[in-house]
């Protein structure tokens, strides 16, 4: 740790002591999440979204782990076995339901956590790395949300294993190929979902691996803060546990609560009631769209409907829908601004709470709505503002603005109080 | 460095993307989208009410019991229920020897194998069976019907947007096509208007069409709204077993829950109040 104010970790009887000195795996975990992290007093709500997407995987690993014991991946009966779920298996539709709604909510707290993290500017340096892992993660979230709604074998799995394995289809030359080779056929079958299921069940422990790089790249420079200025001295920090962990046990509480309003009482709401036919690779369903979380690149992905000079439009919807997450790799030095915050960033706050965040809801809405007008010219407007906002205004304002005096530290922000330094 | 390849490709996405703006924009005026005729006369499902509704909502046993009535005097005629087995039954509230009387008078029988020639046969149905399917396979179905095939029942509530509704909705919106209907969307040989199904045109013959096709045990008068509401109840039993479980496990979760939260709310203001004391007031 890099606070020399660190608590350090004193074992407290001889078992303890005997085992620090063989395994510190308890120093470890003290360090971590323990009192001996010390980490910004003035942490707001935003920050305990770590914490819950943490939780929201071993939800779903937990129940994920179970519900394998009892599915069958095999496209004659996969269907069936996941209603074996719901009616035979004991506690299956408590299990699934579960399973169905935790992916949402995975997604809706890391959501809010990557919006944090933009409007605080968490990704600038010197948390670069925290920032391009947390990007791993994401994309391994839905790469492995994407291949479990594959796995029931409904109407909307098929169809969008086959939209979305297509898109690799409009790369040059190799994209047939490619597709063919994804898929192990040349259309959805049981080679494709045996292999999504082995990979399903195997990427949330990838994702629990880089889960642990994330936490430990955090902790060379510690978490960020909503004034986003360094922690200047001891005052500035508490120790994660009691304080933090208190609070998160309080926001753990209030996400489980609405986690379970929707997986108790209505667990099909975020669900399309097309997935509950069974696969029909003869009857194309009228309007194929996927989970509600991939909403926002399934309307840049449609967004681009013209063919331009040499390039097919499908292969720019694309390349547009995978730079629109990869443009966020870049963003820690296409942000040049020495402020982190965006408290103190009057022109970038604008552009935050008016552009970017009416343009994702917007892309969230069309991405859900039907192909056709006013919704394509819709998301190409709102697409246009996506990419213009990170690429082109984030970079000028960078330069540009003027930001607000920030405070001296993070103490006097709290308490009004300088820092006393000899504390 | 970095910025600028930035702002380069922002430039070519902003281009790209306005450009084919600006021509969908010069299409939508010059041919405005006309709304699809089935956007124009199709009706969202009617809401009836159902016990079953709502967070403290249960079913109502005597309704299921004449849903499955309904069902099995109408519906599997043509429409199988392969997800439930007929001792799913006792969860209606019928006795086994009720379950085990009903599976044993259903009218199709369960397919076997004769045990001394081995040839393809049927039997009587034991409570432990799946419902039986009226069709051998989905050939004979078409056969039978006009080449459309009765999709299976099981999940069918939870297989439509607002499936129980629109069940209900369905059995009773049969009606003569309106006089403005485009003579290419009226219903062809074969099929009947509805303006609750997606196309307007279903190849389903209303079924549930004249008082008392049902004779219902427990004196129920059996009009066709009565026994489309109670056999939408029934398809909803059928595609979510579990409903009153859900609910009453979450009401039991949730209250943990709660009282979980507020005492971890106190904790967490306890454990900060030496911190909340040293706050400036402003």
């Amino acid at each position: 740790m890099s606070f020399p104010w660190a608590k350090q970790y004193t074992p407290e009887n001889e078992f303890m002591k005997w085992m620090d000195s063989r395994l510190p795996l308890p120093r470890l975990i003290y360090n971590a999440v323990g009192a001996g992290y010390p980490v910004p007093r003035n942490l707001n709500y935003f920050w305990n979204f770590g914490v819950l997407a943490g939780v929201a995987l071993v939800i779903q690993i937990l129940t994920g782990v179970i519900l394998a014991m009892h599915y069958a991946a095999n496209v004659g009966v996969a269907f069936d076995s996941v209603e074996h779920i719901m009616r035979n298996v004991n506690s299956g539709w408590l299990l699934r339901y579960a399973h169905m709604n935790g992916a949402s909510f995975f997604f809706i707290v890391v959501y809010i956590h990557i919006f944090r993290g933009l409007f605080y500017s968490s990704y600038k340096a010197p948390r670069e790395m925290v920032w391009l892992l947390g990007l791993v993660i994401f994309l391994l979230m839905m790469a492995t949300a994407f291949m479990g709604y594959v796995l029931p074998w409904g109407q909307m799995s098929f169809w969008g294993a086959k939209v979305i394995t297509g898109l690799f289809s409009a790369i040059p030359l190799v994209g047939p190929a490619l597709q063919e080779w994804l898929l192990g056929g040349f259309s959805p079958d049981n080679a494709t979902l045996n292999r999504f299921f082995s990979l399903h069940f195997v990427l949330p422990f990838v994702i629990a691996g880089v889960i642990i790089l994330h936490i430990w790249a955090l902790h060379i420079p510690g978490s960020s803060n909503p004034t986003g200025i360094e922690i200047k001295g001891k005052q500035d920090t508490i120790p994660f546990h009691p304080y933090y962990t208190a609070k998160d046990g309080f926001g753990l509480g209030v996400f489980l609560i609405f986690f379970c309003i929707l997986t108790f009482f209505m667990p099909n709401f975020l669900g399309h009631p097309d997935n509950y036919i069974p696969a029909n690779e003869l009857s194309t369903p009228a309007h194929i769209v996927p989970e509600w979380y991939f909403w926002p690149f399934y309307a840049i992905l449609r967004a681009f409907t013209f063919d331009f000079f040499f390039i097919e439009a499908k292969l720019l919807g694309v390349i547009a829908m995978f730079g629109s997450i990869l443009l966020l790799f870049f963003l820690p030095w296409l942000d040049k601004s020495p402020v982190r915050s965006g408290h103190y960033r009057p022109v970038f706050r604008k552009f935050f709470w008016f552009g970017l965040i009416p343009c994702i809801l917007l892309l969230g809405y069309l991405g859900g709505a039907p192909a056709e007008e006013p919704y394509v010219m819709l998301s190409q407007l709102a697409s246009a503002y996506y990419f213009a906002h990170f690429l082109i205004i984030l970079p000028i304002i960078s330069m540009t603005e003027k930001p607000k005096p920030l405070p001296n530290s993070i103490t006097e922000s709290v308490t009004g109080k300088p820092l006393d330094a000899t504390a | 460095m970095i910025r600028l390849f930035g702002i380069a490709a922002g430039v070519g996405f902003v281009i790209i993307l306005l450009y084919s703006f600006t021509f969908g924009a010069i299409n939508f005026i010059k041919e405005p989208p006309v709304k699809a005729v089935e956007y124009q006369f199709h009706k969202h499902p009617e809401k009836p009410g159902f016990a079953h509704e709502g967070v403290l909502g249960k079913f109502d046993r005597g309704q299921l019991q004449r849903g499955l009535k309904v069902y099995q005097e109408v519906c599997a005629a043509c429409h199988s229920m392969e997800l439930v087995a007929f001792r799913n039954f006792e969860d209606l509230g019928f006795t086994e020897g009720q379950v085990k009387t009903i599976a044993k008078n259903w009218a199709t029988e369960t397919p076997s194998i004769n045990p001394d020639t081995g040839e393809a046969s049927s039997r009587p149905s034991l409570a432990s069976d799946q419902i039986p399917s009226p069709y051998l396979n989905d050939v004979q179905a078409r056969a039978a019907n006009n080449n459309a095939l009765p999709p299976d029942l099981s999940l069918i509530t939870k297989a439509r947007h607002d499936g129980t509704n629109y069940v209900y909705s369905l059995l009773t919106g049969y009606t003569d096509p309106p006089s403005d209907l485009p003579e290419e969307n009226r219903p062809g040989t074969g099929l009947y208007y509805n303006a609750y199904f997606a196309n307007l045109n279903i190849a389903m013959a209303p079924p549930l069409n004249s008082e008392g096709q049902v004779t219902y045990d427990d004196g129920t008068k059996a009009t066709v709204d009565q026994m489309a509401k109670d056999v939408s109840a029934f398809l909803t039993w059928t595609a979510e077993p579990k409903l009153e479980v859900r609910k009453s496990t979450g009401l039991g979760v949730i209250g943990f829950l709660i009282v979980f939260t507020i005492l971890a709310y106190l904790s967490y203001q306890n454990i900060w109040a030496d911190l909340k004391a040293q706050k400036r007031k402003d």
